[in-house]
């Protein structure tokens, strides 16, 4: 009796555990790798005039299949700086960008984890409410208070610090505030859940030997919240590198960044190809901190 | 909300994933820009025919071109613009119109029909919906009160003059051009006395220098943000479409404003414009489209239209239902001398479309 049972359970095991990963499997194979495959073989197309504005990879004629690979989509995004500096804009905006939530979030983080119990939960959600109300009104709310006739130009005239409106509408300053803004809570909350974590024994014994303040945040806190550090700047940097809303509503006309350029190759040249070249640039650009990321992490888990 | 377009993109991607389901009998699916129509009119349609209209709407070309051209948008009918309607109807999206469903295409103004014979000959393809130019708008009480009176309001040196643009940006008064290659190059090269429509690359270079040296006076390249921004006060001269002036000119108005907003067509020549009714080659109803085209095509409905949407309508047996205030107003339905000076926007050459974009990109990054 008992064997029979316990193979049956390990066999129930088996089944869960495997209907657990089908689950995130399918859904990946769905929603990202079949896309992805469709992305990478309209880069490798032709454009034409036709629905579908592309050209096949693969044709059968005269009992011959032939399969074509364009390379040429590719090589066109090194025949023009274009592309190039609007990789770089991409980068450069999500670096400083990045680093600005970082000196920002890191204080505020700290903060809350140093908090006393009833109020860090208070301190949380006051980090979290804001992304209740739709992205894309925040964003319009900075319209107001950075244009021309908003709030802090009408503020500035009104005390007569100033005659004319300072112009911080449509900069790459906008844009940064925008993004620091929007992808804010994104660097307090895993910084937050590492700093918490601190084992606060480890503080009183560095005051103990006579470390001070300042010498025991960077020789101890600073440390052991790098995991923290790291996700965060990840989660900032990623998605701000190809960022499309923000400098389209705040940016200006020298905001060059990868996700306007790609809108311009799909909708204004017409060009799936080559707009889906740009893609898989910008895919591979980005793989790069993830896989970093990924062994920066197991790294810590085997610590 | 015009502001949000590219945005857009994504809902119109679903809503014609959605509209692509099986069709009904009694049913036409209707994609047309956002604000273009009067509230009454499809109400009236199914009143008259018991055919029930889904309504969808966009607000670039471009939403509508990707939809298009994906297949199977399940619409069936859409009214893109001219110089959009032609590349499409190369790439085989739409259908032959049959004409003896539209009796009332003999409604249409001959003289506004010949400019649309280069585009699709005897409307084989397309009947146009309402037409419009684009020039410039400006604030009438600012731009007099920098420039002086004879500050050069029918003109495009308003926008493209270094010594105009600089005056006004010195004096806060900010400057907007559309975000299109294609809508800003060739009114500079019309300035520069240069054919409008030329697919000569250094024709459009030069157009992108004239631009690039007056950037910095520039505020911003958007093709929707200058209404509200007009009616605010926040800009004082936009490039832009001439319904969307008006309405910025109402909304300063509505707000009680101490200036008002005027709209010139410069005389160097602009863009005049059709947006074509069309039915795609696998429209669902192609016999319930035509009815719609044909219902849209009655005086009555046109002027209905033109009324409420302040674009003219290309229907002159509708002139006598449309009222004088409208049907007078030179910006509305320009003189004939006017009209001379306008040319139609056509398709370019892959090759030039793309050039066109990157004088376009250069121009607006400086790179």
């Amino acid at each position: 009796m008992m064997p029979s049972r316990v193979t049956g359970f390990m066999k129930r095991l088996q089944l869960g555990r495997r209907g657990v990963i089908a689950l995130p499997l399918v859904w990946l194979t769905l929603f990202f790798l079949l896309p992805f495959a469709l992305v990478l073989k309209i880069s490798l197309s032709e454009s034409v005039i036709a629905i579908p504005p592309y050209g096949p990879l693969v044709e059968y004629a005269d009992q011959t299949l032939h399969v074509f690979l364009n390379m040429g989509n590719y090589l066109f995004l090194l025949s023009d700086s274009l592309y190039l500096a609007a990789y770089w804009g991409s980068i450069k905006t999500a670096f400083i960008s990045t680093t600005v939530c970082l000196l920002i979030g890191y204080p505020m983080a700290y903060a809350m984890a140093r908090a006393p119990g009833r109020w860090q939960l208070i301190l949380l959600l006051l980090v979290m409410l804001p992304s209740w109300t739709s992205f894309l009104i925040r964003v319009y709310a900075w319209m107001g208070i950075l244009s021309n006739s908003g709030l802090i130009n009408n503020f500035l005239m009104g005390v007569g610090l100033i005659d004319s409106p300072l112009r911080m509408m449509n900069t790459q300053f906008a844009v940064i505030i925008g993004i620091v803004y929007a992808y804010l809570p994104f660097m307090v909350l895993p910084l937050y859940a590492h700093l918490t974590r601190l084992d606060n024994s480890l503080l009183e014994a560095a005051s103990d030997l006579g470390s001070r303040k300042l010498n025991t945040f960077i020789t101890v806190t600073l440390p052991l919240s790098m995991g923290g550090i790291v996700a965060g700047s990840m989660l900032v940097f990623i998605p701000a590198v190809g960022e499309f809303v923000i400098p389209e509503l705040l940016g200006g006309p020298n905001t060059l960044m990868i996700g306007k350029v790609l809108w311009e190759e799909f909708f204004l040249n017409r060009d799936w190809p080559v707009a889906s070249a740009l893609a898989m640039v910008m895919l591979l650009l980005l793989l790069i901190p993830i896989v970093w990321f990924h062994r920066y992490q197991s790294r810590e888990l085997e610590k | 909300m015009r502001n949000i377009h590219k945005l857009s993109g994504a809902v119109a991607a679903i809503s014609f994933a959605v509209a692509a389901t099986a069709a009904h009998a009694d049913e036409v699916r209707v994609y047309n820009w956002s604000d273009y129509i009067a509230p009454e009119t499809l109400e009236k349609f199914t009143e008259r025919t018991g055919i029930s209209v889904t309504y969808d709407v966009y607000d670039s070309n471009e939403i509508l071109d990707a939809a298009l051209l994906s297949g199977r948008s399940g619409y069936d009918v859409v009214v893109p613009s001219t110089h959009y309607f032609t590349r499409q109807l190369r790439a085989g999206v739409y259908q032959p119109l049959n004409h003896d469903l539209l009796p009332n295409l003999g409604n249409l103004d001959p003289d506004l029909m010949s400019n649309l014979e280069a585009i699709d000959q005897g409307s084989e393809y397309s009947v146009p919906y309402m037409w419009g130019t684009n020039g410039l708008g400006y604030n009438v009480d600012r731009v007099t009160e920098i420039l002086g009176d004879d500050a050069p309001l029918d003109s495009w040196a308003l926008l493209f003059d270094p010594e105009i643009t600089t005056k006004l940006s010195d004096a806060g008064c900010g400057l907007s051009m559309l975000d299109s290659g294609d809508e800003m190059l060739s009114p500079a090269m019309a300035y520069l006395g240069l054919s409008p429509l030329s697919e000569n690359v250094e024709d459009l270079e030069a157009a992108g220098e004239l631009i690039a040296a007056i950037r910095g006076n520039i505020t911003y390249f958007h093709s929707s943000r200058y209404v509200s921004d007009l009616a605010n006060g926040d800009i004082c001269v936009a490039a832009g479409y001439s319904g969307d002036i008006f309405q910025a000119a109402d909304r300063a108005e509505e707000a009680g404003r101490d200036f008002t907003i005027g709209y010139s067509i410069p005389k160097e020549g602009a863009a005049l414009w059709f947006d074509m009714m069309a039915i795609p080659a696998d429209a669902p109803n192609t016999e319930n489209a035509h009815a719609f085209i044909n219902f849209i095509l009655e005086p009555e409905i046109a002027a209905e239209i033109s009324e409420y949407v302040r674009y003219a309508n290309p229907n002159a047996a509708a002139n006598e239902f449309v009222s004088e205030e409208l049907l007078n107003d030179p910006a509305v339905y320009p003189e004939t001398d006017v009209l001379q000076n306008l040319y139609v926007a056509v398709e370019k050459p892959q090759e030039v479309q793309r050039a066109r974009t990157r004088i376009w990109n250069r121009v607006k990054s400086g790179r």
